[in-house]
């Protein structure tokens, strides 16, 4: 019996059981489409798998207890030091497991990798439209991923309990009692007494392992899921439009791509890990609250709001005995916690301003939607200079700078920067669509002068083609909404104040150049 | 002699004869500032104070003030004692090449003996922390690695980072780099405070302790990178920064390649 013929044995066995046959057929022939941005959420998938199986591997010899132990292992500069349980576990995995050290640093690298994946994929998602109608409730589960993403990641920072997770728990016990009123007690509760107390580590290690990994299982299953179901995205092209998807099937294709694309981001991660050191706890040392070092700082992707944390100004009220630090209710909870709504509820408030509830499975290109890109670029700009000022000690002493000065560029900076990013942004899409129709009704430029016969240099332009022009011209340009402020009989409508501010943002949301159209390109075939 | 006579007029006479005196004049110098630095008799002592304040009244003089009274711009040297030259002229801190922001690390100007000079010249002028012997600081035998690293991370990690790296301070200050610092430097430097650093006196830590904070600073300075690349030993910033660049960085040039293909 030849092997083809033993595996259609298998084959008709399970099917004749299962009936499963019919259904894979259909769906390993599901066609994706294919773009290179269109694999960032894909890294972000891989490295979560990479997080699993090394995080699993550590929790064979980590012991997640604020126990007093005294060190007996074989770093000898920290021999005798009184330490938890929880950091001299971590030391022993580094320094006595087998490939225990390695393992650490690709569960960290992975880390670092999944974040700025998931980041990088919003970004995809948010400039292309992406999360448009019927995906809104994907882009909300989305962000939640990246929410409890920077959540778990800071849990796995805080877990070997060296003197920068400890640095970092007492920041977050600090935003904790800013909360007025609850706060104090929100505290008590979370570390099962004063800080640090024995409670904690146990606490969030079961957090960390369990409960916020079954959520990311959960949760990523439900954003697949709901891909599988509604379909990929595609960017706009010849064939493609809302009704269809073009892509390749799944099998044998996507397979063996998404298949070696896995390894690739293993690869790569476990190269890192191999060559460069990360969280070098030996370092640190274990954590006491008495101790601190020069230039803590959290993870990257909480950078930003340990630079926000920095850059506030120190504001206290006190009263009826009681104080509020705004200095750390402001930049800790309130500003995270509007830019986090704000971005879960974005669907909902472009739909407002642009009164458009169709479905949407073609992608837009990023400049045929400036107000969205400016607005995109506007955040990332905000997001990039509480990032710099979260290191601002690294900057001042490796570019000779003053760190007051650094605080106040950024302080003035988060202001200013953010509304002229969002200026320069919409200006360049702008001009890109003028440099798009000057394409389509003049073709590109050739470099080729010519010289006619009275005398005259002339450029010769090259036609486009005819898919280059379709790309160019495919796009809708809605016009803004006409919300009249009185209605058929000269009355005042109800709600004039929010029907003007939606019109104001209407008009700007649909702010473009026109495109060409069929009338443009038959005038210019006359000359 | 005749033949000798012979060459009075050479030519080459002239600048040979002052060859002659020049190295006369300085194997002479430096035989007698070694012995001078060697001996400690009364009456050499105050030669070597004499050409202390010799140096200091030349270089030293016109900020600190001829009497090291101290002035506007600088403060009085009386009491700061020899450790405190030591450090601070020995490190090539003083003179100071700007006064704008903190006094750094260079070259130093004087040879160790002129330091030595200046050291006891300033010293003359009140008691002050005196600079470590040799036998003081073998903090190899007399040092606790353990101990120097619980005592570096409560008492100077905050400033000077938890590997000895150094850190920035307020208004463009910042606590230099512990790497390739001479351990009688890093004992002066606990002992007399210089610029914005506090006193760490013997009382609140002992001598043997500073000899352990010694031996930890060395065995960090030794301690190879144990996990790879040390991204400078300074935290979460580069990893940050290598994870967006070489991590994400590689693998969206993959998807790139991955989706060209593709056509």
């Amino acid at each position: 019996m030849t092997t083809e013929q033993r595996i259609g044995q298998v084959a008709n066995y399970v099917d004749e059981r299962t009936g499963a046959a019919a259904w894979m057929k259909k769906n390993l022939q599901k066609v994706f489409p294919d773009h290179w941005s269109f694999l960032l959420g894909e890294v972000a998938l891989y490295s979560f798998v990479i997080l699993l199986l090394s995080g699993t591997y550590l929790t064979f010899w980590f012991d997640p207890s604020a126990r007093e132990v005294i060190y007996e292992g074989s770093y000898a500069p920290l021999e005798g030091v009184q330490m938890s349980a929880a950091y001299a576990s971590t030391l022993h995995i580094s320094f006595e497991v087998r490939g225990g050290l390695l393992m650490r640093q690709i569960h960290h690298w992975a880390a670092l990798i999944f974040m700025a994946a998931i980041v990088a994929h919003l970004m995809r998602v948010f400039f292309t439209g992406a999360f448009r109608k019927p995906r809104e409730g994907n882009w909300i589960i989305g962000i939640g991923l990246l929410t409890l993403g920077i959540v778990e990641g800071f849990l796995g920072y805080s877990l070997p309990d060296d003197l920068l997770s400890g640095t970092g728990i007492r920041i977050a016990e600090a935003i904790i009692q800013a909360i007025p009123v609850v706060g104090s007690y929100l505290s008590y509760f979370a570390f099962g007494g004063a800080f640090p107390g024995e409670a904690f580590i146990p606490r969030i290690y079961i957090v960390h392992v369990l409960l916020l990994p079954g959520a990311f299982l959960a949760l990523i299953t439900a954003h697949l899921m709901m891909v599988w179901y509604q379909k990929h995205t595609q960017f706009p092209g010849p064939g493609r439009t809302e009704k269809n998807v073009v892509g390749y099937p799944l099998m044998p294709v996507y397979m063996a791509k998404a298949g070696g694309f896995f390894f690739i981001v293993f690869g790569v991660t476990a190269f890192i890990s191999a060559v460069a050191s990360i969280n070098p706890i030996w370092l640190y040392g274990p954590y006491t609250p008495g101790q601190i070092t020069a230039g803590s700082q959290p993870d990257w992707y909480m950078g930003w709001l340990d630079g926000l944390v920095r850059m506030a100004p120190p504001l206290e009220t006190y009263f009826f005995g009681y104080t509020i630090s705004w200095n750390i209710l402001i930049p800790g909870l309130i500003v995270p916690g509007i830019l986090f709504t704000g971005m879960a509820l974005y669907p909902f408030i472009e739909s407002w301003i642009t009164g458009d509830k169709r479905e949407h499975h073609l992608l837009d290109r990023p400049r045929n939607a400036p107000n969205r890109t400016a607005l995109g670029a506007m955040s990332i700009t905000f997001m990039l200079v509480a990032l710099i000022n979260g290191g601002n000690d690294l900057i001042a002493t490796h570019f000779d700078l003053s760190i007051n000065q650094i605080m106040w560029a950024t302080r003035i900076g988060i202001i200013v920067l953010p509304p002229l990013a969002f200026v320069i942004t919409k200006r360049l899409c702008l001009s890109l669509q003028r440099a798009d129709r000057e394409l389509v009704l003049h073709g590109r430029e050739t470099g080729r002068l010519l010289r006619l016969p009275h005398g005259e240099f002339v450029e010769v332009h090259e036609p486009i083609s005819p898919e280059k022009a379709y790309l160019l011209t495919s796009h809708e340009q809605a016009p803004p909404l006409a919300l009249p402020e009185v209605d058929g009989r000269g009355v005042k409508r109800a709600g004039a104040l929010r029907n003007k501010l939606r019109s104001r943002m209407s008009v700007a949301h649909s702010e473009a150049v026109p495109k060409v159209s069929t009338d443009d390109l038959k005038e210019i075939e006359h000359h | 002699m005749k033949r000798l006579s012979r060459y009075r007029r050479h030519k080459a006479v002239g600048p040979a004869l002052l060859i002659f005196a020049l190295l006369g004049i300085g194997t002479t110098f430096s035989v007698a500032s070694a012995t001078t630095a060697s001996q400690t008799t009364t009456a050499d002592r105050s030669a070597l104070i004499e050409e202390g304040r010799q140096i200091f009244l030349k270089g030293c003089s016109s900020c600190h003030g001829i009497n090291s009274e101290g002035g506007a711009i600088a403060p009085s040297l009386v009491g700061v004692g020899a450790a405190s030259v030591d450090f601070q002229v020995g490190t090539g801190r003083m003179p100071m090449a700007d006064m704008s922001t903190q006094a750094m690390r260079k070259a130093p100007l004087y040879t160790p003996e002129e330091t030595a000079a200046l050291a006891a010249y300033v010293a003359s002028l009140a008691p002050g922390p005196e600079i470590p012997t040799e036998a003081q600081l073998n903090y190899e035998r007399d040092g606790s690695l353990a101990e120097g690293g619980e005592l570096f991370r409560t008492n100077c990690a905050m400033c000077h980072n938890f590997a000895g790296q150094g850190g920035a301070l307020t208004q463009g200050k910042y606590a230099p780099t512990l790497m390739g610092v001479e351990p009688k430097h890093i004992y002066e430097s606990m002992v007399t405070g210089p610029q914005s650093m506090p006193v760490f006196s013997d009382k609140t830590i002992t001598p043997k302790e500073k000899l352990s904070i010694i031996k930890w600073i060395k065995a960090a300075e030794k301690e190879p990178n144990l996990g790879g690349a040390s991204l400078g030993r300074v935290g979460p910033v580069t990893e940050g920064l290598l994870a967006w660049t070489l991590g994400l960085g590689v693998l969206i040039g993959v998807a790139v390649w991955l989706a060209m293909k593709a056509r």
